[in-house]
């Protein structure tokens, strides 16, 4: 019986081919865009434990000096009492045009590292001492290997693939050597086999901190709200297409209705219906889940060099740029698409299976729906409240997200009711018969557009918020390049030598040469790089300080204070008048916060007397020349053609910042794709709710039809309904996706990335915005009034025949 | 002559005549019941005759003005300008108030006088119900609220297509009269369908179709 049941059911199917295809394609661009964003963030954190299990030592405690890096004596001291600990050099080296992660391991002490015993245990071992001895030798990937190709100076190269992408592992001797750093080490790694009856380590080295493994700031924490800000987006996307899956199952089962009472009067229990239909909800929810999981797969291919390009600009993550097909994810998207897809049909489900045996058919008429229409604006203002007050009482980035969270849902409850009270106030005031009837049509169609006109406007506040966000942070970090900039022409010397013969030479012919130098040092919160600067107007007048005390860059320049960045500044709560240990003998008050978008790690300047100070030493390559403006270009020149320079020796400011910028672009490219994508499915959901409505226009248009207004005008009208409910809402949108700019930028931002960005209007996009929302209603309306312009007048003549 | 039906035959698509040649006449003030049996085609003359469907041979001249000439925006202000319709399922329109559908054909037409349609309302005992939508009222109320409307035009041939086949009987009695009524004091043309001898027997002239061709 069961079979006979589904196979009446699965012929409504057969008869509404369309309604059919739009529901599989719902449920498959919800699991789609999802999945897609699931295997992104999947594959990016298998990238991080990867990295983390080839290296192993995110999980062992470490010893750090919070005031700076560790004497090698305190090395030797902790194993000469018997501590098994290891020591580490990190660094960033430049080698040829590229900058890689060099890690010194103290092999002796640590010999056991995944890469080293794999090309132990290869095919042409290399003799131990070999990577102790001079010159040593260096362990990398194949990538990272050819393009260490062709420089002599190096130690020779092994290849492992046991290693993070753009890491270069070697021993801590010959890590000294590359960063010029004799003597350092950056931390120590507690290894986890000590032996009985050690001294206390606060005994032996009272300044060092223990830092257990579970409390280290790894890489996946430190971009774990990347991927919290991807997953909401993918969840913003996945409930857009479950907007088109409601629309359609509800749909579906109201034209079923009549099928449904003849069954049940046939003796069909209405238990037996609902786990029938249950059955072919599965079945639907399977089908459309594996092309969701198809279209997943591609979208995550073709977006995730973009997210590994954006993590390692943002975090330094090692992020593979290749996807791979992972059964758990492939899982995790059925389920969603079979979760999905019973949610989404849950309330028709509920309703059917309380369908009273003779109740009529046919759908809800638009009044009966207003006081439902209420209650839903009530609890849209409640989530509203709750992510207002989430914010107020907790603060922090899930406060955030919750506030987004409470605005777009609130809002988008709120939205059917806002726009019935816009339609009356337009349809009180409009003259002509057909005005009327157009407005008063509108709102009798809002209950069964509502669900895909709600899912345009969480597309469109997105697109607003978020790109208002991304062009706030592009005017600023534009104006900050020009501030930070300032020299006309940047130089990279090969060495020291280098540098000194090509200043002697340029100091007659330009305004000014401002060396570039900075070391690395450590420091509680990461890696520290501190620059040293000279006393010259081109820091004093352009240098972007957001937060600043009295005569700052004179107490800097004077070797009393030291400026911070605004990463460092907002992750150590440090600000004008707290203070900073640069070493353990050196601490100096904070004098200024200066913004410095697009660095991952914390940065101090100081005078640069006090630089060579604390790092006696640090090479003088890298230079900004100041010259009139029209000098630039053959001053490169020259500078090339007389030292032998390669063309990305001598850069141009202009091509700097156009390559910054080129970067920054490239770093949103995952969110506009995603943006993009979002509002393809919100225009795609009005399109189908319009579609599968389609019959139930005929008997709201034919009356009219029957009156005198001819069926080219009645299209017509058709498309002229679709984009103004679509402008109506977007002029909704406007205000939610404004506000949902100043969470990203003021409280999301913040949170994440550690800058507080100021918030810009852009007019112009909004317009863009408003023209392309209305192309999309164009076309949602234009194909319903094709239809209807060529629907034959006997078509129309059935609905004054026949009971529908 | 108002209405002069000349020989029109119309068939299905699939070739399956409906009309093989019907001929009839209507002039002002007259009356006529078309009925027949099932399938007889009265519905699909009254669709011809009212310009929603094209015929395939013959003439419909209304007012002098021949239907076969008509492009869809001429059938459209024929149909807006000089007739008015009523059909068996009222076809109100659902968004609109009573007042609002009382007026509307007669605003499409641009000659709304509203004291006419005052007086409508009051005839047709929907003057408390203006404010009210069609689905809260009953099935003789919607159908007065669809004389009114077709009324409000003072066409010159109102065409009806079963008018009282969904009502009971006391409900049919009174559509009917007032739709007499209003005819008589417009001097309008009626053409109606019915299956109903009783209420053929009203009017002034009574066709009966068989097989495609007036009996």
């Amino acid at each position: 019986m069961t079979r006979v049941v589904l196979l009446a059911l699965l012929s409504h199917w057969r008869a509404h081919r369309l309604q059919l295809a739009t529901l599989l394609i719902g449920i498959a661009l919800a699991t789609g865009l999802w999945s897609a964003v699931q295997a992104i963030n999947a594959e990016a954190r298998a990238s991080y434990q990867r990295a983390n299990d080839q290296l192993l030592l995110g999980r062992f405690d470490t010893l750090r000096n919070p005031s700076g890096t560790i004497p090698i004596e305190q090395y030797a001291t902790l194993r000469r009492a018997g501590w098994q600990v290891a020591a580490v050099l990190e660094g960033s080296v430049r080698i040829g045009e590229n900058r890689f992660r060099l890690l010194g391991v103290d092999m002796v002490a640590y010999p056991a590292l995944p890469a080293v015993t794999q090309v132990e245990e290869g095919t042409a071992p290399p003799d131990p001492a070999d990577m102790l001895t001079a010159p040593g030798r260096l362990l990398t990937t194949p990538a990272v290997a050819d393009r260490l190709q062709n420089q002599p100076s190096l130690p020779p190269v092994l290849i492992s693939d046991a290693l993070p992408p753009g890491l270069i592992l070697t021993d801590i001797g010959v890590a000294e050597t590359l960063l010029d750093r004799q003597g350092q080490i950056s931390h120590l790694v507690v290894l986890p086999q000590q032996p009985k009856g050690l001294p206390a380590l606060p005994e032996i080295t009272p300044d060092l901190d223990r830092i257990p493994a579970a409390d280290q700031l790894d890489t996946a924490q430190l971009t774990d709200s990347f991927h919290l800000n991807l997953s909401a987006f993918g969840l913003l996307s996945f409930a857009v297409g479950l907007f088109i899956v409601h629309g359609t199952v509800g749909l579906a089962f109201a034209q079923r209705r009549a099928m449904i009472r003849t069954l049940r009067a046939l003796g069909v229990s209405m238990r037996r219906l609902v786990w029938t239909i249950l059955a072919e909800l599965t079945l639907l929810a399977l089908i459309g889940g594996v092309l969701g999981l198809l279209l997943g797969f591609f979208i995550a291919g073709a977006l995730l060099p973009d997210v590994a390009a954006t993590l390692r600009g943002l975090y330094g993550a090692p992020v593979s740029g290749q996807i791979s097909l992972q059964p758990q994810w492939a899982l995790a998207g059925l389920a969603m698409a079979l979760g999905g897809t019973l949610l989404a049909s849950g309330h028709a489900l509920y309703r059917l299976a309380h369908l009273p045996l003779l109740s009529g058919a046919g759908v809800q008429a638009w009044r009966s729906a207003a006081s439902g229409r209420r209650v839903i604006a009530m609890a849209g203002v409640a989530a509203i409240a709750l992510g207002i007050g989430a914010q107020l009482a907790i603060g922090g980035l899930i406060a955030g997200f919750i506030l987004v969270a409470g605005l777009l849902t609130g809002s988008a409850l709120l939205l059917p009711f806002l726009l019935s009270i816009l339609l009356r106030g337009f349809g009180a005031r409009a003259n002509g018969p057909v005005a009327q009837w157009v407005w008063s049509d509108m709102r009798a169609q809002l209950p069964g557009l509502s669900l895909a006109l709600m899912a345009l406007l969480l597309a469109l506040a997105a697109n607003i918020g978020v790109s208002t966000m991304v062009s706030s942070f592009r005017l600023t970090f534009t104006g900050w390049l020009d501030q930070r900039l300032a020299s006309e022409l940047y130089l990279t010397a090969a060495d020291d030598a280098q540098g000194q013969e090509i200043t002697q030479w340029l100091a007659p012919q330009v305004d000014m040469i401002l060396p570039i130098r900075n070391t690395e040092i450590a420091h509680e919160s990461g890696p520290l790089f501190l620059y040293g600067v000279l006393d010259h107007p081109t820091y004093r007048e352009n240098w972007p300080l957001i937060a600043t005390s009295d005569g700052a860059w004179d107490q800097v320049m004077q070797g009393r204070a030291v400026l911070i960045n605004e990463q460092l500044a907002r992750r150590q709560n440090l600000w004008p008048g707290d203070e900073l240990a640069l070493t353990s003998a050196t601490t100096l008050p904070i004098a200024a916060v200066y913004s410095d978008y697009g660095n991952p790690t914390g940065q101090a300047i100081v005078a640069m007397p006090l630089l060579d100070m604390i790092a006696p030493g640090v090479e003088t390559r890298q230079f900004g020349i100041r010259i009139p403006p029209e000098r630039a270009s053959a001053l490169a020149q020259e500078l090339r053609d007389r030292f032998d320079l390669p063309s990305g020796a001598v850069v141009q400011q202009a091509a700097i910042k156009a390559q910054s910028l080129a970067v920054f672009d490239k770093t949103f490219v995952v969110t506009s794709a995603l943006n993009v994508l979002t509002l393809g499915v919100a225009g795609f959901a009005i399109l189908t709710s319009l579609l599968t409505l389609w019959t139930q226009r005929l008997p709201q248009i034919a009356p009219v039809w029957a009156l005198g207004l001819t069926r080219n005008r009645l299209a017509w009208l058709e498309v002229l309904r679709s984009i103004l409910l679509a402008a109506l809402t977007a002029v909704l949108a406007l205000p939610l996706g404004l506000a949902l700019a100043w969470a990203l930028l003021a409280v999301i931002n913040v949170e994440a990335f550690g800058w507080r960005l100021p918030m810009y209007l852009f007019p112009v996009d909004w317009a863009y915005l408003l023209a392309l929302t209305i192309l999309a209603a164009f076309v949602a309306g234009g194909l319903p009034a094709l239809r209807l312009l060529r629907l034959p007048p006997a078509d129309l003549l059935r609905v004054f025949a026949n009971e529908r | 002559m108002l209405l002069k039906i000349d020989d029109v035959r119309k068939s299905y698509p699939g070739g399956r005549p409906v009309l093989q040649g019907v001929t009839l006449n209507l002039d002002r003030g007259q009356t006529l019941a078309l009925t027949g049996e099932s399938g007889s085609g009265k519905s699909t003359l009254l669709n011809l005759v009212g310009a929603l469907d094209g015929f395939d041979g013959g003439e419909i001249t209304l007012d002098g003005t021949a239907l076969s000439g008509l492009d869809d925006p001429g059938r459209a202000a024929l149909r807006r300008e000089s007739m008015a319709l009523v059909f068996q399922q009222f076809n109100l329109i659902p968004s609109l108030t009573v007042a609002q559908n009382l007026a509307f054909h007669a605003r499409l037409a641009n000659r709304l006088d509203a004291e006419w349609v005052d007086h409508l309302a009051t005839r047709l005992g929907l003057s408390e119900l203006l404010a009210r939508y069609p689905e809260t009222l009953s099935g003789g109320q919607q159908q007065r609220v669809a004389i009114g409307r077709a009324m409000a035009t003072r066409p010159k041939l109102l065409l009806a297509d079963e008018p009282t086949g969904n009502l009971d009987e006391t409900a049919s009695a009174t559509v009917l009269d007032l739709m007499l009524s209003l005819i008589a004091e417009t001097k309008a043309a009626l053409l109606l369908v019915t299956h109903s001898q009783d209420i053929a027997g009203r009017l002034d002239h009574h066709a009966h179709l068989s097989g495609g061709r007036v009996a």
